[in-house]
């Protein structure tokens, strides 16, 4: 298992668990980043820039903080 | 009167749909968050009349933003709910559908950007998602208005959906219900593609933004540039202001016709309301105003703000900020006023302060850029190139210090990145009627009411003896000429203006950088200080302005002393 930072850019993945508070979870499930589900991450910035991620069709601009919370498992 | 509410997610469209209905304009953008206070208007259908509220996009009905939270209150008074999804995105918007049907309101779910399915791949077969969920569905495109007229016939089909799950499993039902109605082929890459790929890629990103940034530019001034000095500027002059000097000749109370002329004779030096007080709003500030909203409101429905945001917000998180602030910053390189107005988009107040300060310190306005570097040149390039550096180094210190000093975090940049869609010339034209009234109905009585209070204080001598009082000892401490004091005055009013009046001075190379870059920060003109007031209230405003004063001063005393 590793973060969302970590993945490897066109590469896809399942995401496992969100971890944060109740709001930050609820957060990122509104957009559909939410444990089951498929994600794919389209490209990233450097030096902790943001990344872009491709949910359910839906592109999605998130911080690299954010993402660092993002734990997922390369598919 | 039966409430008809219209709910969604962010950019799917609802703006123009409800404009379309009720032919009020709203405004509409390609990105997330619009809409923060709900709009109401009116729909007859038959002989019954309708109340049609467009409610904030939300992503769900559990509130995590204030838009949200206004869309969730909002709910409890509606009759009917008008759903309407972005059908590219026909899972994520579901979401919110199935969270609906829990609120047994009588419902119609409307597929939006229909006609973007097809050269998307994208196959929905709407009557099945009927009878799934049970409530009417129908296919529509706002923008071409296909599809509106359904709506109004069917709202009385409108009920209360049968469909049962269980909450803790909506994202697994959600995704049941997509794979039976929706079918995806596989498709060659678009030019729309590949420009996204282009405009979001870290490489690639940050050169097509300056680029863009660039034409902004080159158009604003086109039209902004275009717009003053070949038609209004010449309008005021030549018909205007000799008919208003003519009138007001006759009247004899020195201090009404003081009040409504000024007391001096040359425009720009006096602040007449009936003169100075029309000038700059309409034929300084309107140009740029309508200018910069052209160009803007083109980019924003193409949906290309919401990937500057992602390409700078690397360099905004340094400073404590995310990357939708480079938006406003941007502006702000052309003329501050629509830059201040656009910090709304920003969530916390601590990031309208940073946003703020950066707009008014990072360069000056579109027109005083001008006149600094034609003037500048005179001294040569290096010496313009140390004015701009100057400004961009002091503009980044304050608001690192900013982000240290005001407390909260620095937010996470975290935002849907729109499809890219062509522009309509009906939602662009709507749109941008409505931020111009309401420029005239906002801005402009400002800025009329800030001439006319400066006015006061020029006729009651007020003004002469703050600048001899303040004026002098500052103009000591800068080694600049005495008669600097009426400059700044009239900067204030005008700030590329007050560039120009530096010429006769007769300043060396050393005296012209501090000269300019004091009177590039000391104060924002007085359009942006009203507008700022406006936005801000009048405590933070003067807290704003007084840093920048400040920071000013001492900058400008450390290079006087070092250069």
């Amino acid at each position: 298992m590793i973060n969302l930072t970590q993945l490897k850019n066109d590469e896809k993945a399942r995401v496992i668990c969100v971890e944060g508070g109740h709001c930050f979870i609820r957060r990122l499930e509104t957009m559909g980043i939410t444990p089951g589900v498929e994600i794919i991450k389209t490209s990233s910035h450097f030096l902790c820039g943001p990344l872009i991620v491709s949910v359910k069709s839906t592109k999605v601009a998130i911080g690299h903080g954010m993402a660092r919370r993002v734990m997922v498992e390369p598919l | 009167m039966k409430k008809i509410l219209l709910v969604g997610n962010p950019n799917v469209g609802k703006s123009v749909i409800f404009s379309r209905l009720t032919g009020i304009g709203v405004i509409a953008s390609n990105y997330a968050g619009t809409t923060v206070e709900f709009t109401k208007g009116y729909l007859t259908i038959g002989g019954d009349k309708f109340e049609v509220i467009d409610v904030p996009g939300t992503y769900s009905l559990e509130p995590a933003s204030k838009a949200e939270e206004v869309a969730v209150e909002l709910l409890k008074e509606g009759d009917i709910i008008l759903n309407i999804l972005d059908s590219t995105s026909l899972e994520r918007n579901l979401n919110l559908t199935i969270q609906l049907i829990k609120k047994n309101i009588p419902m119609l779910v409307v597929l939006n950007f229909w006609d973007e399915t097809k050269h998307r791949g994208i196959s929905i077969d709407y009557a099945k998602l009927e009878e799934i969920i049970g409530v009417p569905v129908i296919p529509v495109s706002g923008v071409t208005g296909e599809g509106i007229k359904e709506i109004v016939t069917k709202i009385e089909d409108a009920k209360i959906s049968s469909f049962s799950y269980n909450i803790n499993d909506n994202w697994k039902v959600i995704g049941g219900i997509t794979d039976s109605v929706q079918k995806l082929s596989h498709r060659h890459h678009t030019f729309w593609d590949r420009f996204n790929e282009a405009t979001i890629h870290p490489i690639t990103g940050v050169p097509l933004a300056l680029i863009a940034l660039l034409i902004t530019f080159k158009i604003v001034r086109f039209i902004g540039e275009g717009l003053a000095n070949n038609i209004l500027d010449p309008l005021f002059k030549s018909y205007y202001y000799p008919l208003i000097i003519n009138l007001t000749g006759h009247i004899h109370i020195e201090f009404l016709r003081q009040l409504l002329i000024g007391r001096s004779s040359v425009l720009m030096e006096s602040f007449g309301i009936l003169t100075t007080a029309i000038y700059v709003p309409l034929v300084v500030v309107f140009p740029y105003i309508l200018a910069f909203y052209i160009v803007l409101s083109f980019l924003e429905d193409l949906g290309y703000l919401p990937r500057v945001a992602v390409v700078f917000d690397n360099l905004f998180h340094r400073v404590g900020l995310h990357g939708y602030s480079a938006i406003p910053v941007m502006l702000g390189l052309g003329c501050k006023v629509p830059a201040i107005l656009s910090t709304r988009i920003l969530e916390s107040k601590r990031e309208k302060i940073i946003t703020t300060v950066l707009i008014l310190m990072s360069a000056p306005c579109m027109p005083q850029t001008a006149m600094i570097v034609s003037l500048g040149l005179h001294y040569g390039i290096r010496v313009v190139s140390l004015i701009f550096l100057v400004l961009f180094i002091i503009a980044v210190i304050t608001s690192l210090l900013l982000n240290m000093i005001l407390k909260g975090d620095a937010p996470e940049l975290f935002a849907e990145i729109p499809p890219y869609r062509m522009p309509r010339m009906y939602t662009l034209l709507n749109k941008l009627w409505i931020r111009i009234r309401s420029f005239f109905s906002e801005a402009v009585p400002m800025i009329i009411l800030g001439v006319f209070i400066i006015n006061l204080l020029d006729i009651l001598r007020i003004t002469d003896a703050l600048t001899v009082w303040l004026g002098k000892p500052l103009l000591y401490l800068l080694n600049l000429p005495g008669t600097m004091v009426s400059i700044m005055l009239l900067g204030f009013l005008r700030k590329d203006v007050s560039i120009v009046m530096l010429s006769p001075l007769g300043l060396n190379a050393k005296q012209f950088i501090v000269a300019s870059i004091f009177m590039v920060l000391y104060l924002p003109c007085v359009a942006s200080f009203f507008t700022l007031i406006k936005e801000m209230g009048i405590k933070t405003a003067l807290k704003i302005t007084s840093l920048v004063f400040v920071v000013s001063l001492m900058v400008t005393f450390i290079l006087n002393v070092l250069l």
